[in-house]
């Protein structure tokens, strides 16, 4: 293997880091708020109906396809062309954070109703009996409990969004994958080019995997009260 | 929104088409979960009974796939398969171009990224099966072929079914990657009908009903199967 070659284009396909963190973080966040929405929507009918059918139809289809129905799909409406959200949905940065953002969304909610699924009936009574609102109850007893409950399979939901900020190189955007895919059209060193960049999103996922791996230790009932974890 | 008789199955319609699409990403996903399945049991194999070193490299191969986004490991099948074929076709005296085709390096490329999803499941179920189970087979005097295909097989295949109901699942989104290689399945077909007719929502929406139909489907016949197979069982409520 050719080291200069190797070398150059590791640091090339660096020069896409930025922007693949910027999507991977901005999409967590964006999907975790959605996610919490869709829950809290869920306690009226209505609501869970259309928060169900929501997590039905991006759950149910390929990632690929919602990017693409975005980015080229609503570009056909005459109205959206018309409206304020144009300048946004012309971009294909927008448009591909848009489908990160819904896609993580159904997926986040469906993990976050297991945790909340798991929070102990009698915790809320508690808070209900010595007087909290029904917020300081989400915010101080209900959110804790359920998100470490949630929190292995987030980890792989994090992992995952990193992955899948991987497919907005297919509408033009020039992250780790658009440079390493662009170099392949350029060199045809096809091998060469996948290991550098395949070798960067292993270092991101394996971090994440210790992160978490820390967090659910530092965050379990054993470890209360203890300074180090 | 457009013409939506461009969907039908007339002589101007994209119906066939599309239908002979859905079922091409049937196909893939199919065998890709096929490879998957054949490399899932192995690794799986590996990581339960295998020497320090057959352990380390299943455990690498599942961690590397973990992490890797399809995507790339689909580019690493079609280019870098393309590479390896004209080489060999070269030092052969073949005369060129070379190409390899998008269906083998997509089942390839899913497969093997589902094998490692695959492995968990299945490495998951065989720890399930009770312990007293199989070392009553082994005091009755079982081989272990028959052990395997006796006690474990059936008990592991119980507890595995939900989680490989998800593996499938996965397969079916991911093989709309595999249209990056060219191939004609839903994904790849949707987009050329969308250029050609300029309607891309109502194309792109059709494709997304094509993969939900699969889902959905495919859904229920796991969940069939998954009462089947809780028949006999105690307390197995429904």
């Amino acid at each position: 293997m050719d080291l200069t070659f190797l070398s150059s284009m590791f640091q090339s396909i660096l020069k896409g880091l930025p922007l693949t963190l910027n999507l991977w973080v901005l999409s967590l966040l964006g999907g975790g708020c959605l996610a919490l929405l869709l829950n809290l929507m869920r306690q009226s009918r209505i609501g869970a109906a259309v928060a169900g059918s929501y997590v039905f139809l991006f759950r149910g289809t390929p990632l690929l396809i919602q990017i693409f129905m975005i980015y080229y799909g609503l570009a056909g409406f005459g109205f959206i062309r018309q409206s304020f959200l144009w300048p946004f949905l012309r971009e294909p940065y927008w448009c591909g954070l848009l489908a990160l953002i819904l896609n993580d969304a159904a997926y986040t909610s469906e993990i976050l109703r297991g945790g909340l699924r798991a929070v102990p009936k009698g915790a809320v009574e508690a808070g209900r009996v010595s007087g909290m609102s029904r917020v300081a109850i989400l915010r101080r007893i209900t959110l804790p409990l359920a998100i470490r409950q949630a929190l292995p399979a987030y980890s792989n939901e994090i992992i995952s969004m990193l992955k899948a900020t991987a497919l907005v190189s297919t509408i033009t955007l020039m992250d780790m994958t658009g440079i390493a895919r662009a170099a392949i059209s350029e060199t045809w060193r096809a091998v060469e080019i996948l290991l550098c960049a395949a070798v960067i999103y292993l270092a991101i996922s394996m971090l994440v995997t210790r992160a978490s791996a820390w967090a659910e230790a530092r965050l379990s009932p054993w470890q209360f009260g203890r300074t180090t974890p | 929104m457009g013409d939506i008789g461009l969907l039908g199955f007339g002589p101007d319609g994209w119906g066939l088409v599309l239908f002979r699409a859905g079922l091409m990403t049937l196909a893939v996903s199919v065998a890709a979960f096929l490879c998957g399945l054949m490399l899932g049991t192995l690794v799986a194999w590996g990581r339960v009974a295998g020497n320090g070193p057959v352990r380390a490299l299943a455990e690498g191969y599942t961690v590397v796939l973990r992490g890797v986004p399809d995507i790339l490991v689909i580019y690493l099948f079609y280019f870098g398969g393309r590479q390896v074929v004209a080489a060999i076709g070269t030092a052969l005296g073949f005369p060129g171009p070379f190409d390899i085709s998008g269906f083998v390096a997509g089942m390839l490329a899913i497969g093997l990224i589902s094998g490692a999803g695959q492995s968990e499941v299945l490495r998951g179920a065989y720890q399930a099966v009770p312990k007293g189970t199989i070392e009553a087979g082994r005091v009755v005097g079982m081989g272990r072929l028959t052990l395997f295909r006796r006690v474990i097989a059936p008990q592991a295949m119980t507890t595995a079914l939900p989680g490989m109901g998800n593996q499938w699942q996965s397969v079916i989104k991911e093989s709309a990657l595999v249209s990056v290689t060219g191939l004609v399945e839903t994904m790849r077909q949707v987009s050329v009908a969308a250029g050609t007719t300029q309607e891309h929502f109502l194309f792109y929406a059709a494709g997304a009903v094509i993969y939900l139909i699969i889902t959905t489907l495919s859904d229920q016949l796991f969940r069939l199967a998954e009462k089947r197979s809780l028949r006999g069982h105690h307390g197995a409520g429904f």
